[in-house]
């Protein structure tokens, strides 16, 4: 009867917010890796940094397309949802008005995904940079 | 700037830096991560491997 109450007690526990808690996260999506950096994990958000810019980066010179808020076909709903992911860097790219796309070059499709893809692997990095700093991981 | 890679490329490149992360934010400890970090690159690339060959007996 008291383990079960103390497991029930265990589960509905929620974590206190903390400023680390928000600023990591927030941080950490506007630019790839900082979260990481500013709870003294260098070499971590250094790496973290380095792929993920370096995939956006490449998908844009490979001619990928950005995609910007839409409410039509679900794939490019799902397009903008992955490249709202890398932060400071959709933002550069829609202001600039970049990643147009180009049908011409076989390898913009692939261009495309290295975008979407630094996204959401900076929605992993986040997460992780989220569960440092409430103390989940180390 | 215009980078042209082929598929090949394109799949080490995604690999590398998709393995990195996942290394990085799937486990705790350096030494773990880098073994993380290597297997996920060796699925990847594997399984880019094991693709392109059923492709291939699929269109014989």
């Amino acid at each position: 009867m008291a383990n079960s109450t103390t497991e029930k007690a265990k589960l509905t526990e929620t974590t206190p917010v903390t400023l680390m808690g928000v600023l990591a996260p927030a941080i950490g999506w506007l630019i790839p890796g900082a979260g990481h950096m500013i709870q003294k994990r260098w070499i971590r958000g250094l790496l973290l940094f380095v792929s993920i810019v370096t995939l956006f980066l490449l998908g844009l010179a490979m001619q990928g397309r950005i995609y910007k808020a839409n409410g039509g076909d679900i794939l490019d709903m799902l397009g903008f949802v992955g490249d709202v992911g890398a932060g400071a860097l959709y933002i550069i790219t829609l202001a600039n008005d970049w990643g147009q796309g180009a049908i011409a070059f076989a390898t913009a499709d692939y261009g495309t995904k290295f975008m979407i893809v630094a996204g959401l692997l900076n929605f992993i990095a986040v997460a992780d940079a989220y569960h440092i700093a409430i103390g989940k991981k180390q | 700037m215009t980078i042209t890679l082929n598929h090949f490329s394109a799949a080490l490149v995604f690999s590398l830096f998709a393995s990195i992360v996942f290394g990085i934010t799937h486990r705790e400890t350096t030494r773990d991560m880098v073994r993380y970090g290597v297997y996920c690159f060796a699925m990847f690339l594997g399984g880019v491997l094991v693709a392109g060959w059923a492709m291939w007996v699929l269109r014989r």
